[in-house]
């Protein structure tokens, strides 16, 4: 009776002890390309990511935090490997990040079946907007139709009778066009989809499209390939006879390389440097006077991120197993993001305005400003795909 | 007046198709001679030749940034190529001459990892960009209809240039007869008294030169970025290989065929691939059939006539 009593006791010591163990820092862990020639992209993540946090003084919700970088190297398989590490062995409370797509599905799996929460802050594959949503992935980003379907409005807007695209064949790449296909209302002359990543000269796909004498080009490069194919686009003394229409093609991170090769050529976003509210001004200020140079929409993004897991863990004060509390609150999108308020999605992809960008000199700089608003409160069309309410 | 119309306009297409592959041939021409020399004379495998055409670009970038100045960036870019080379030489490569094929593989592979970081230390991860002067960013009509880049132009007139060059070198002057005479046989050329470390390392400088040269003409182009050497270095073997190690001729006539299919038969496949399948496949398949089929090439070649299209050697 006695011993009975004696193994019933130490059962329970043993299944209260744990339970009563507190959570004491916030562990995140941040996946990015930190090497070869994308790692400009990380490292602006990276930059944003720091200075989020200094923003904050170190503290989510009052704890503070511990950040694991990790390199995805632009490969899939190394990111899902990454992404493992980040859940089975650091035993991480958030992941951020993702900057491409084919790496974001590959990883997409042990995420959701460890229901660990996730912010995507670049990576937008139609597949996790739709069908592949979970309640644990959040993203600060788009869905990767977005932008080029915004780009089409424009395109329209300037009376593209015959369009010509051109983009990497890998998921983003084959989004992009898919994108542009949908708004625009004009006829697509040429399509062509490169190699990605290693295919670097364009001069085949650029003599396809002037010998199928398009009224525009839509392109989309992300990264150093941006630069490449905007060079030799101009080198084939393009510019000036058939404009040319971009999405992530030119940013900040590209323009300085570019300089006036890049002026006159329009882009949409869903943020630019000079978006007039606050929350921006701080970012960009703050940015700027830390790391002395200008923040691409990839930081933007990424200090987005901070703000969206900061209300979470304030609003489960700290208990980070309240999963699904911190998931009630993230869906408000209550924290304020650089681009200005937005909603998000019953498939956690932000619903929010997209503007035209163009590039112009500013005495001896180059930057990106804010023509107009394409259009307003856009939301993806994989929401229907999309189980959850 | 439509039909005429059309299949004159694919003729001009062609044509201009043509000529990309024949600038990318050029391109490789530079890089595989010097990497056919070094095999040939030196039979030594240089995985690190890749990295030669990549400092050519870096300091080219460089030099455009200190001296404002593209010719001048280029010139300079040259000669440090050169010392490069031959520094590298006497550092490292030449302790790699007796070892096996294996251990140079290893050897030179070492220094290419070395390379890659050492570019990202003294010049960040980023990359560069060399500008071209303005007056090179346009498209000239060389037939009536065929547009082509002006840059794109002066690179193959530059490789043929330092295609004339080379050839006059390695035939007319006595470094060239030793040249020559080494890729056949080089025992007996240091039986013979011929100062044999001298002109290894010469002969790898050369080698050096023509990679960052390459590198340079390239870089205005596809810019200058960490491991930018590595995918064309795959291309300039197979060409060494078709064309014949150690010989020049050879080197010349394969990367021109070699440009040609590459190219050529990325535009075009898909193309003709879509009358078939959906343009997702085509796409796909397009590039990696005209890839495949290079290697092919060098496989028959392997198979059928080991020594490559023109043989240097006659051991």
């Amino acid at each position: 009776m006695i011993k009975t009593t004696f193994v019933a006791a130490a059962a329970l010591a043993l299944v209260a002890g744990p339970a009563m163990a507190q959570q004491k820092t916030v562990k995140i862990g941040f996946i990015s390309t930190f090497s070869g020639p994308t790692a400009v992209i990380g490292n602006d993540m990276r930059n944003a990511f720091e200075l989020g946090l200094d923003h904050l003084g170190r503290k989510l919700g009052g704890l503070p935090v511990e950040v694991i970088y990790e390199d995805d190297t632009q490969k899939p398989d190394v990111g899902v490997q990454k992404t493992q590490k980040l859940i089975e062995s650091d035993h991480v409370d958030f992941v951020v990040g993702y900057i491409w797509s084919n790496v974001l599905l590959a990883s997409l799996k042990p995420l959701v079946d460890s229901k660990t929460m996730t912010v995507v802050t670049n990576a937008g594959a139609s597949k996790f907007a739709g069908e592949l949503c979970s309640p644990y992935v959040f993203s600060t980003s788009w869905q990767n139709d977005q932008t080029p379907e915004a780009m089409g409005l424009y395109m329209n807007q300037k009376g593209i009778k015959k369009a010509f695209l051109i983009g990497p064949n890998y998921a983003a790449g084959k989004d992009m066009l898919a994108g542009v296909k949908l708004t625009y209302k004009g006829a697509v002359v040429g399509e062509e989809l490169t190699r990605w990543p290693d295919q670097l000269d364009f001069s085949a796909e650029l003599s396809k499209a002037r010998a199928a004498d398009p009224d525009a080009i839509f392109v989309f490069y992300p990264g150093g390939a941006g630069v490449q194919f905007i060079t030799q686009y101009v080198q084939a003394g393009l510019k000036g006879k058939i404009p040319l229409y971009q999405v992530f093609t030119i940013d900040e991170l590209s323009l300085p390389r570019l300089k006036d090769l890049a002026v006159g050529i329009p882009g949409a976003q869903e943020w630019v440097n000079d978006l007039p509210n606050d929350a921006n001004k701080k970012f960009v200020a703050d940015y700027i006077a830390k790391y002395k140079k200008r923040p691409s929409f990839y930081g933007a993004q990424t200090y987005d991120a901070v703000g969206l897991i900061n209300s979470a863990v304030t609003a489960v004060k700290g208990d980070l197993t309240q999963k699904e509390a911190m998931r009630k609150e993230m869906e408000k999108a209550v924290f304020s993001s650089v681009r200005g308020h937005f909603t998000y999605g019953n498939n956690h992809i932000p619903i929010q305005n997209f503007y035209l960008q163009d590039a112009v000199k500013v005495g001896d700089d180059y930057v990106l400003k804010t023509v107009a608003t394409i259009v307003k409160d856009d939301q993806d069309r994989f929401h229907d795909k999309c189980p959850m309410k | 007046m439509a039909a005429p119309d059309r299949s004159w306009r694919l003729m001009l297409y062609f044509i201009e198709q043509c000529l990309n592959g024949v600038q990318l041939g050029m391109l490789l021409f530079l890089l595989a001679a010097g990497l056919t020399l070094v095999f040939g004379i030196m039979d030594l495998v240089n995985l690190a030749h890749g990295s030669l055409y990549m400092l050519g670009a870096y300091f080219a970038a460089t030099f455009a940034v200190l001296t404002g100045s593209f010719v001048a960036a280029v010139a300079l870019a040259l000669i440090a190529s050169l010392i490069a080379g031959m520094v590298l030489e006497v550092v490292a490569i030449r302790r790699l001459y007796e070892r096996s094929h294996l251990d140079q593989v290893l050897g030179t592979f070492g220094l290419l990892l070395f390379f890659n970081e050492a570019v990202r230390l003294i010049w960040g991860p980023a990359g560069m960009t060399l500008a071209l002067p303005p007056a090179m960013l346009t498209a000239v009509q060389i037939i009536p209809g065929v547009f082509y880049p002006a840059y794109r132009l002066v690179i193959i007139l530059a490789a043929l240039a330092v295609a004339a060059l080379l050839y006059f070198v390695v035939m007319r002057t006595r470094l060239g007869m030793l040249i020559r005479a080494g890729a056949s046989n080089r025992e007996m050329v240091g039986a013979l008294g011929i100062n044999v470390k001298l002109l290894y390392t010469l002969v790898f400088g050369l080698g050096a030169a023509l990679a960052g040269f390459a590198g340079v003409m390239q870089a205005p182009i596809l810019t200058v970025q960490i491991g930018m050497g590595e995918n064309i270095l795959i291309l300039a073997f197979v060409v060494i290989i078709i064309g014949g190690i150690g010989s020049i001729r050879g080197a010349f006539v394969a990367a021109i065929f070699v440009g040609l299919v590459e190219t050529v038969g990325r535009a075009f496949l898909p193309d003709m691939l879509h009358r078939i399948l959906s343009t997702n496949a085509a796409a796909t398949l397009g590039p990696a059939l005209s890839s495949m089929s290079i290697y092919m090439v060098m496989a028959a070649i392997l198979v059928f006539r080991p020594e490559g299209l023109f043989p240097a050697a006659s051991r």
